[in-house]
Parts: C-alpha cells; structure tokens; sequence
C-alpha cells in the first residue's frame, strides 16, 4: 500500500516536471531533434536539470542495503550491449522523430483529452504487446 | 516556441530527476515509463501490477492539475493521425525490444552509469534526429 501511494506521488511529480519543462509538447521535442533547423535546446536543458539530480543521488541510494518501503531494490539485469538493446533503440528514434512524443510525455497529454494522443497511446501499447509476443517469445 | 525555456526546461528537470530519486529510494525501482506501462501489460503478479498503475494514474492525473492550476497544457502535435499511429506502433515496439525510453535509458541509466543506456540513448537520439531531418528538410 506505502508503495502504491509513493508510487502515485511520484507519478505526479513526474508530470510536473514534463509541464513545467514543456516536454509534454511535441513541438518542444522536435524543434531540439531538428538540428539542421531552428535548434531549440530546451531537451539538453532537461537532461541535464534531470542529470544533475539522479547522477549523484543514485549511486549515495543504491549503497544502502534495501529501498525504504521495498524488500529489495529492483534493478535490469541485463549488462551486455546486444543485438536486440541497438534494434529497439533503433525503431524508438525513428518513432520518436516522427511524432515527438516519447512515453512519458505521451501518457502525460492524454489529460489533455487529444483524440490524436488517445490514438498514440492505443498504438504505443499494441507495438510494446506486438514486441513482446514476437519478439520475446 | 522557437525561444528556449531556459529556466522551465532546468526546473521541469529536476523534478523529473527528483521522481526518479524518490522513487528508486522508496521503492528500489527504476522510473522508466516504457518500462512501467510495458510491466502492466505483462505482468501477472497483483502487487507488481498496483503500483504501476498508480504511477500512470499519477502521471496523467498530475498532468491535468497542472492544467487546471496553469492553463491549458501545451500541447502543440505536428504529426497527423496515420503518421501518430505509426509512430505509436514504433515507440511501443522499440521501446520494448530495447528495454526502455528516454526516462528509463537517458535519465535513470546514465546516472547508474550503464553502458547499455548510454549506448540505447545515444542510438535512439541520433536516428531522431535524422529522422525529423529526413521528414522536414529532405522530403
């Protein structure tokens, strides 16, 4: 229960930081991935303000023995750089630079109401189900 | 649009980047939001399913406070309804083939310091780019 309710929160927070930073925006996303037009740099500000958090909290959290409301912290195991980790990277760029829209950002603008949205989240977990039943087998 | 937000972008941010920590502290996982959407589809376990589905409640829910407390949300789509589908078929299916997104990959990974998600984001923000380069310059 702690951990659905910390879960929740956090999930809020989450979307603030996509609002606040207009990453929720499409036309935000694509006007940094246009490099050879009117580069908007607003992304790279993102990451770094991200960056900046995670990069030395991570390591100070992930010394300790145990999340504070989980049994065990519940990390990839995966270490290797392979054939299926560059694909997906891949067909997610090409995805991405089409739409401008990632996930989180996506699940986000679905409060916005947009039947365009709607129809790219259905989408977007179709591909993950399509992933995972063909490829993952 | 074409002026940076300088100061939206650094804040905005850091609270993603404070998502990320407190989740990984309290919870001990990781905020990838492929990741957790994909978990829900997947997963058969009750108490895997809760939290995730509270997180995405969470995600969409804040999103609308955040519109209901500062006007409407930005929310300008450049791409029509077949190209948006198409586009959610790929970032579904890539996504998951490659283990996550920009949160999961680019904000969580690199701060574990994974090669793998170094090596994800690089790829997956290079062919972006080139792929906005080839729809808005080339064809």
């Amino acid at each position: 229960m702690a951990q659905t309710a910390a879960a929740f929160a956090v999930g809020i927070i989450f979307a603030f930081g996509l609002a606040v930073s207009e990453m929720i925006n499409p036309a935000r996303v694509l006007g940094f991935l246009d490099v050879a037009g009117r580069w908007d740099p607003t992304l790279l500000l993102v990451m770094a303000g991200a960056l900046a958090v995670t990069m030395p909290i991570f390591p100070v959290i992930l010394r300790r023995s145990k999340p504070l409301l989980a049994a065990q912290f519940s990390l990839p195991m995966k270490t290797q750089v392979d054939p299926p980790l560059i694909l997906g990277a891949v067909i997610f760029g090409v995805g991405w630079g089409l739409a401008g829209l990632c996930p989180g950002p996506a699940l986000a603008a679905l409060a916005s109401g947009s039947p365009e949205v709607i129809v790219f989240v259905i989408a977007m977990i179709l591909g993950q189900w399509l992933a995972l039943r063909f490829a993952e087998p | 649009m074409t002026e940076p937000n300088t100061i939206g972008g650094l804040i905005g941010g850091a609270l993603i980047g404070l998502a990320a920590v407190l989740l990984l502290a309290l919870t001990g996982r990781i905020a990838g939001i492929s990741g957790i959407l994909g978990g829900l589809i997947t997963s058969t376990v009750r108490g895997e399913s809760l939290w995730r589905l509270a997180f995405i409640v969470g995600l969409i829910g804040g999103a609308g406070l955040f519109g209901l407390a500062c006007g409407p949300l930005p929310l300008t789509l450049q791409a029509s309804g077949p190209t948006l589908l198409v586009a959610g078929l790929l970032v579904g299916a890539g996504t998951r083939l490659g283990s996550g997104c920009t949160s999961g990959h680019g904000v969580c990974g690199l701060a574990r310091r994974s090669p793998r998600s170094l090596v994800a984001t690089m790829i997956f923000m290079a062919t972006a780019a080139l792929t906005v380069f080839l729809t808005r310059h080339v064809f």
